[in-house]
Order: C-alpha cells, then structure tokens, then sequence
C-alpha cells in the first residue's frame, strides 16, 4: 500500500512555535512541546521542525527541543534550519532526529547532499526547496526562510537533488504559505512528474478539500501548519515560553483569515472517506 | 519481564544513524543499554539489538572493521534474544544487490534486492511511510512481538531494498510496496527482525519493544 502521509509542520523561532504568511510576519503561538505532544496523540505520522531563523545566525537551535520530543514522540522526527555539514546532521541524529533537511546549503553547496546521503543513506535527506512563482510561469528556488533569490529553476533543482542523493523533497510554496488559499498545484505537478522520490506539499492548505487536490498530483506526503495551530489554539491554551518576538496575535483573540482550523483526526477521516490510502490509529 | 536492571542489553553501535530513537524507545521501558561496538560485551550481553539505516556495504564493512560479524553470530548461536531492525534485518541475510553483489551476516537465507521505481507507475523509492504488516497464515503471531497486534497494523518503513526471503517458514508478516509483496519481519529461532521501525511507529510500535521485552 501507498500511504499519503499528514505531517504536522512547526516553524520554530528561538523557544516559540511561531507561524508567518509568506514566511515572513512570524507571531508567536506557544511552546512548541505542547503542539507536538497534541499532535502525536492525534495520530501525526510526522513531525517536521523548522528553525526559521537559523541560515540567518548560522546555527541550528533545535537540538534541546529534538531531544525532549523525542522522549515521548515515537515518530519520525524531521528537522531543517541551518544544518551545513556532516557534523550538523550527526548532531541532529543524536538529539533524536529521524531526518534531516537542507535547503540554503544544499544549493551553496549541492554536494553535501551526495557526501550526507553516502554517510547516512539517502532516505535521511531530505531537501527543501522553497519556491516562488515568476511572472513568466517558471518557479524559482529561494533559501534562508524565503528571503534569498537564487536564481536556480525549481524543476531542474529538485531532479538534480534527485540525482545527488535525496531521499525525499519537501516542496514550499512561498506564494501560497500561510494564506489558506491551497497547495500550489501547478508547483507540485511540475516536480511530482519529474522525481521519482517522495515528495512532500507544503504551504497553503486551508481547507480538507485541498487535501483531495493535492493528492491527484501525487503527492506523498502532505504537510500542514496554520491549520493545525489553530486548531490547537482554539482547544488548548497556549503557554509562551518568554516574551521573546510577536506575541500580539494570541493576545488580542485571533482571527484565522481563510484558514478553517482542522485537526489531525479530521485530516485522517476526510482521507478515509475519499479512499486516499492512509495511516488510521 | 525479568527485573529489567539486572539485564545487559546492548545495542550494535557501527555507525549507523537510527541509534538513538532505538535507545529513546528501550528507556521508555526502563532499560538501561550499553551503546557498543565491544565484541565482548556483545558477546557477553543478555539480548542485543542490531539497527541500522543506510547502505548495506558501508554497514558491512564497519562490522568487519569493529570485528563485530564473529560476536554478533557466536551471540545468535548462543540462542539469547537477538533482534534486528531495518538495516539490521537485511544484514542478517546471505547477500544484498547493492553495489553488485555484498556478502552479508548469511543467518537467514535470501537475498537483498532493490524495490523498482517507475515514473509512469508513480512508484517511488525509498519507500518512506506507513504501511500495513500482514500476517500470512492466521494466529502466526502468537509466539512472536507482534503477539499483541492485529493483522494489518500500520508501520513506519524506509528503505529501498526488500528481503527476498527463501526461509519461507520464518516470516513474520509480509507487506507490499510498488507491486511487491515482501517479507518485512521475521522470526527464526532466537531472531526477530523488522524491516519497519517499531521505535516509529507510535503506540502500536512501541507495543512490538513491549512484547520482546517480556519475553526475555
């Protein structure tokens, strides 16, 4: 059986889960363990950590949170932000991480992706690639959180990633992230008939139904963020664990835009009744 | 389960990667475990578990670096609970396809090949995801870790190779990937193996660590 795999998404700013639009605008939601935990027993079949602003101060701070969720989250576990060498990743795996994902390095320097899958085997590599529509149709490839052009065209990117060693591409859409509004198809078709890796849909879901959409352009994983959080928000309450960055959002109420919160359960009862192979509990 | 402190448990550090979730998931149940790649403490050891992701040739080749291919066979022969996972099934088999041919730990008989990948199919390799374990003949899992599941649970899988298995008798459960029906645990003797990650597989995997735990 092929299953799509629902991977909960959690961008990480110092000690706080935080969530952008775009990937930029970050606001505070909470204390990242908290999330995790919730969606673990909801039945996640991955968690994926994003460092957001690690490219930006060259390291990577995930390594004590990896280690705590480790304890009690019996999934796999990606983490992505800032990993530029050898050495990073065996951090990461020590910390507990199944997986690791590279983006700005992987373009700076596409042969780590070849010496790291040698040394841990393809599948622990995942590459990232954060994508943004041009206005001639074409995608191109951005790092450090969106912020950085390249210049590099994302469908050769992601086969060449193929050829160099990645087990696996999670693919971003900058246009759609944070917004509500839908994976971006067209993005996903581009690469998904070109690899014959796992691909991972990231960025813009807001409602089950883009569940459905994404799926028919074969894709293997899909990952979610706003959704989920605010799913989460609306039935837990959210712990800060500083005052660190944006935290007027939770504050003041919050207003979801396009995003119908959704939770993991949800996800995984709309999969089985559209007869989209899946993992039930 | 005996008193779990008085066990030696030790877990075959090569290199591999997978090694912590591993040991993460056996100190959820208490268990202290030696990390080693002693050929004595292996051999003195009272179950040993051997991970393992990544490729087969690299992996047999620390194993030969480390002289751990005679400890880790004298342990199996001395009839202790040995259990393989991932990498560390396919190890134990005669040979894998992998770069040519690779000699491997030749405890079970069968050879390692590659699953197909076809674009026009949509089949992908690795295969990274949940897939379901069958049990090929009904109640086969009583005497085994699985003892506790059902049929047709969801596991977490990765990998690219499959054990194509002639020990027919020794499999566990069986699960199909790109078309492929293939073995993906299996018991011989004093020997349980997982293709899938049990320590990734949430409640109903950490279940299978429960089981061989008891056993011991």
């Amino acid at each position: 059986m092929n299953t799509v795999r629902t991977i909960a998404r959690l961008d990480v700013k110092g000690p706080n889960l935080v969530k952008g639009i775009h990937l930029e605008g970050l606001r505070v939601l909470g204390q990242p363990e908290d999330f995790s935990k919730f969606y673990y027993q909801q039945g996640a079949d991955e968690l994926f950590y994003q460092d957001v602003v690690a490219s930006l101060y060259n390291r990577n701070g995930l390594h004590d949170l990896i280690s705590n969720v480790a304890k009690f989250s019996f999934v796999p576990l990606t983490v992505g932000g800032g990993i530029r060498s050898i050495e990073d990743i065996k951090t990461m795996l020590k910390a507990g991480a199944d997986k690791v994902a590279i983006n700005t390095a992987a373009i700076n320097n596409p042969g780590l992706i070849t010496e790291a899958a040698n040394t841990f085997g393809s599948s622990t590599i995942v590459v990232t690639i954060e994508a943004a529509k041009q206005s001639d149709g074409n995608y191109l490839a951005f790092t450090d959180n969106g912020r950085e052009y390249t210049g590099v065209e994302v469908v050769s990117w992601a086969q060449r990633a193929e050829e160099l060693g990645a087990g696996e591409l999670v693919i971003t859409s900058i246009d759609k992230e944070g917004t509500g509004e839908g994976y971006d198809y067209d993005l996903l078709e581009q690469v998904t008939s070109k690899v014959t890796v796992p691909v991972v849909a990231h960025g813009g879901a807001g409602q089950l139904d883009d569940i459905g959409k994404a799926v028919k352009y074969n894709v293997n994983a899909l990952a979610f963020a706003s959704v989920l959080h605010y799913d989460f928000l609306k039935n837990n309450t959210p712990s800060t664990s500083s005052k660190e960055g944006n935290t007027e959002f939770l504050k003041k109420g919050m207003a979801f835009g396009k995003i119908s919160p959704f939770s993991i359960e949800q996800i995984k009862s709309y999969m089985v009744s559209h007869q989209i192979p899946c993992r039930t509990l | 389960m005996r008193n779990m402190t008085n066990i030696k448990l030790a877990i075959v550090d090569y290199g591999s990667s997978n090694l912590y979730s591993v040991i993460n998931a056996c100190k959820y149940f208490g268990f202290e475990v030696d990390i080693t790649d002693n050929p004595q403490m292996i051999r003195n050891a009272d179950a040993v578990i051997l991970p393992g992701v990544g490729a087969f040739q690299q992996a047999m080749k620390n194993l030969e670096r480390l002289d751990l291919i005679e400890p880790i066979k004298d342990f199996v022969e001395s009839g202790n609970p040995f259990m393989g996972i991932c990498l560390g099934l396919q190890l134990l088999f005669e040979s894998s396809e992998e770069f040519g041919a690779t000699k491997g730990l030749g405890l079970v008989n069968g050879t390692i090949r590659k699953f197909p990948n076809d674009l026009e199919k949509n089949f992908k390799v690795p295969q990274i995801g949940w897939n379901t374990i069958v049990d090929p003949k009904n109640g086969n899992w009583e005497n085994s870790p699985l003892n506790s599941l059902k049929s047709e649970e969801f596991m977490y899988f990765v990998h690219s190779y499959y054990a194509d298995i002639e020990d027919i008798g020794a499999i566990s459960s069986l699960t199909t990937y790109n078309g492929t029906n293939y073995c993906s645990s299996l018991q011989k003797d004093n020997i349980f193996a997982t293709q899938f990650h049990p320590e990734k597989s949430g409640e109903k995997g950490l279940e299978i660590y429960k089981n061989w735990f008891n056993s011991f």
